[in-house]
């Protein structure tokens, strides 16, 4: 168990700055998932953790000793990469043996301490199979296997269910926080996959362009997003964004979408007289009747893993989604119906620069 | 498996044996002369049914050579020692450098790093006669002429840029991460190198050696200058068969057919090594 401190990393490739001001400090086996779009610098990220890459400016502390310019083969730390690097000359055993190995462990109590994750990892069976001979999901089970046979302080998992089927996954994304859990170490765990993000992590830190733009359990990123972008990479079918200019009202701030005028309350007066985004999640759309709504016409209804997506527009034009449990769905094509939703369902951005505005911002 | 007509298949067996034929029946003829006298070899027609005779190979083991006018002394044995002692110290000093510089190059990028290897590289571009007047004045000086490391050195100059630029290649084939899990696993650099990047390697660094070797034991010129009799390779030393009372072909023959055989053999002993896609399935592509 340790804790894992980052403080101020920054890497750059060739002039090109990778990652800046990369802040975080973990709680002893805590979890935490580092979440981005793709070619945002998270595998650099876990690199300069593992000492792969050095860094440019800043500091790592595990248990508060500086391990930055630390060999990485003396950092106690296990890693799964994303491509497995299983050495391919090696059997199963011995790949998941090698950290025991290094440390000089060797007979009985190295057997057991590879017996032990494989059992675990459900691998205990193709021991004495090369790399090559294994499935995808054996090799990916294999190179976790690896990663925590030498019971690291730190381990860093480099989206290592990118590369297994659908099934898998689904299974894995049950199987893995109890495992990581047992294994009491801190684990970073990179993907790009919101939903497992959303599955394992005890907090999700999302990594857009090289830096920490919220750091927060999964719920408070859900529901709470720090900015457009932040808001946009969780959710599916993705979050509603209405293009308004807030104004003030007789209550407080009122902005219009199609027909309707929206009283949004006095907590969005910062957001009077600048354009900005209106988003609401489509889970948080209810379809009704014409009057009282948004006036929408149904455009198309798509059954999509028990829900029913609805594609809506507006009068003026703005297309809108909603998404509902397909038993409740009422609405048909062609049909003119009314959106409602709520005020504590509404997140407003700065258009100029997506941050968030006004009630619950900064939180 | 892929469909076949039968008379594909015969017209690719046909193809394959005119191949066949023409690549090895130069080998096949001279491994018969080897087991005539010059009489059989030079009488016309030349014909497939003769006396089999073991005298070329007694000449050349017991180093007398007797002609029609009068014995000779020659030193094919030991001509065949120097070969394989030249040439295997030669690969095995290239080895020893050649093959750390490789992994240098192939995963570290320094200052000139690539100027280094080209100019490595270009010791194979000049022509050996331009290289070997001045090598031969700083050998006298340096007192290394007809000696054993001054020629496994000059034999550096075909040894090194070719197992250096082979097996970089080969070392650059491997994924890095594979190397970075091993040591992140807790062993140390050097560890690592002989552990991972040298096995993984070693389908390339067997084939590196072999033509090395191979371009060693062919080398002519540097040792008919740089070195005396005692010291020569077969290749120079077969020259001795061009006699005043003309050419050995039968001695000749079988020389070659000895002199063939330490390269055949290793290089069917290196095959095994040879075998590619050993790192095939270790990550995903």
């Amino acid at each position: 168990m340790a804790r894992l401190e980052l403080k101020a990393l920054a890497k750059s490739f060739k002039g090109n700055a990778v990652l800046s001001d990369i802040s975080l400090s973990t709680a002893q086996g805590e979890i935490v998932v580092i979440f981005g779009p793709s070619g945002t610098g998270k595998t650099v990220l876990l690199r300069l953790i593992a000492g792969v890459d050095d860094l440019d400016r800043g500091a790592i502390l595990v248990d508060g000793r500086d391990v930055t310019d630390v060999a990485p083969d003396r950092r106690d730390i296990g890693m799964a990469f994303q491509n497995f690097a299983l050495f391919p000359h090696m059997s199963a055993f011995d790949n998941i043996a090698s950290p025991l190995t290094a440390r000089r462990m060797n007979g009985q109590a190295m057997r057991d301490g590879v017996m032990g994750v494989a059992r675990m990892l459900k691998i205990d069976h193709v021991l004495d199979h090369a790399p090559r001979e294994l499935s995808n999901g054996q090799k990916q089970r294999t190179a976790l296997a690896r990663a925590l046979a030498g019971s690291p302080k730190i381990l860093l998992l480099d989206d290592p269910l990118r590369n297994v089927d659908a099934k898998l996954r689904y299974e894995m994304r049950l199987e893995l926080p109890p495992l990581l859990k047992q294994s009491g170490a801190t684990v970073l765990y990179v993907t790009q996959d919101y939903k497992e993000a959303m599955a394992l992590a005890d907090r999700i830190a999302v990594l857009i362009d090289g830096r920490f733009v919220q750091v927060a359990s999964s719920e408070e990123i859900y529901l709470n997003p720090a900015s457009v972008r932040v808001a946009r990479l969780f959710g599916d079918p993705t979050i509603n964004l209405i293009e308004v200019v807030p104004r003030e009202s007789a209550v407080g701030v009122a902005v219009s979408i199609g027909n309707k005028v929206l009283e949004l309350g006095a907590g969005h007066r910062a957001a009077v007289g600048r354009p900005a985004l209106l988003g609401v999640r489509p889970e948080a759309m209810r379809i009704g009747a014409p009057n009282g709504g948004i006036a929408a016409r149904v455009i198309a209804v798509t059954p999509l893993n028990e829900r029913a997506v609805t594609l809506l527009k507006t009068q003026d034009g703005q297309e809108i989604l909603a998404s509902q449990p397909a038993q409740d769905r009422t609405a048909e094509p062609d049909s003119d119906v009314g959106i409602h939703f709520d005020e504590k369902d509404i997140l407003l951005f700065d258009q100029s620069n997506g941050a968030r505005i006004g009630a619950g911002a900064g939180a | 498996m892929e469909h076949v007509s039968t008379t594909e298949r015969v017209v690719r067996g046909i193809l394959i044996g005119l191949v066949l034929i023409f690549f090895l029946f130069p080998i096949f003829w001279i491994f018969l002369m080897s087991f005539q006298t010059n009489e059989t070899i030079l009488r016309i027609p030349p014909s497939l049914f003769f006396e089999p005779t073991i005298s070329n190979y007694k000449a050349l083991i017991t180093g007398r050579l007797e002609t029609t006018a009068g014995d000779l002394d020659i030193a094919f044995m030991r001509n065949l020692g120097n070969s394989v002692l030249l040439s295997t110290g030669a690969v095995l000093l290239s080895l020893l450098l050649g093959v750390p510089a490789a992994y240098a190059f192939a995963r570290f990028r320094f200052r000139l790093g690539e100027n280094i290897a080209f100019t490595l590289l270009s010791f194979r571009f000049a022509p050996p006669l331009l290289v070997l007047l001045p090598l031969s004045l700083y050998f006298k000086q340096l007192g290394l002429t007809d000696t054993y490391v001054g020629l496994i050195w000059v034999y550096q100059l075909i040894c090194l840029p070719l197992i250096l630029w082979i097996v970089r290649g080969y070392f650059e084939d491997i994924s890095p991460d594979i190397e970075h899990a091993y040591r992140i696993s807790g062993n140390s650099w050097l560890r690592t190198f002989f552990r991972i990047a040298i096995p993984l390697a070693r389908p390339g660094i067997a084939a590196a050696a072999l033509l090395a070797f191979i371009f060693a034991w062919n080398n002519f010129i540097f040792a008919l200058i740089l070195a005396s009799a005692s010291k020569q390779p077969v290749t120079v030393g077969a020259l001795a068969f061009v006699t005043a009372s003309g050419i050995q072909y039968g001695q000749i023959a079988a020389a070659i057919v000895l002199s063939v055989t330490p390269t055949l053999l290793l290089a069917l002993y290196a095959q095994r090594y040879l075998v590619e896609g050993l790192s095939l399935g270790a990550v995903k592509g």
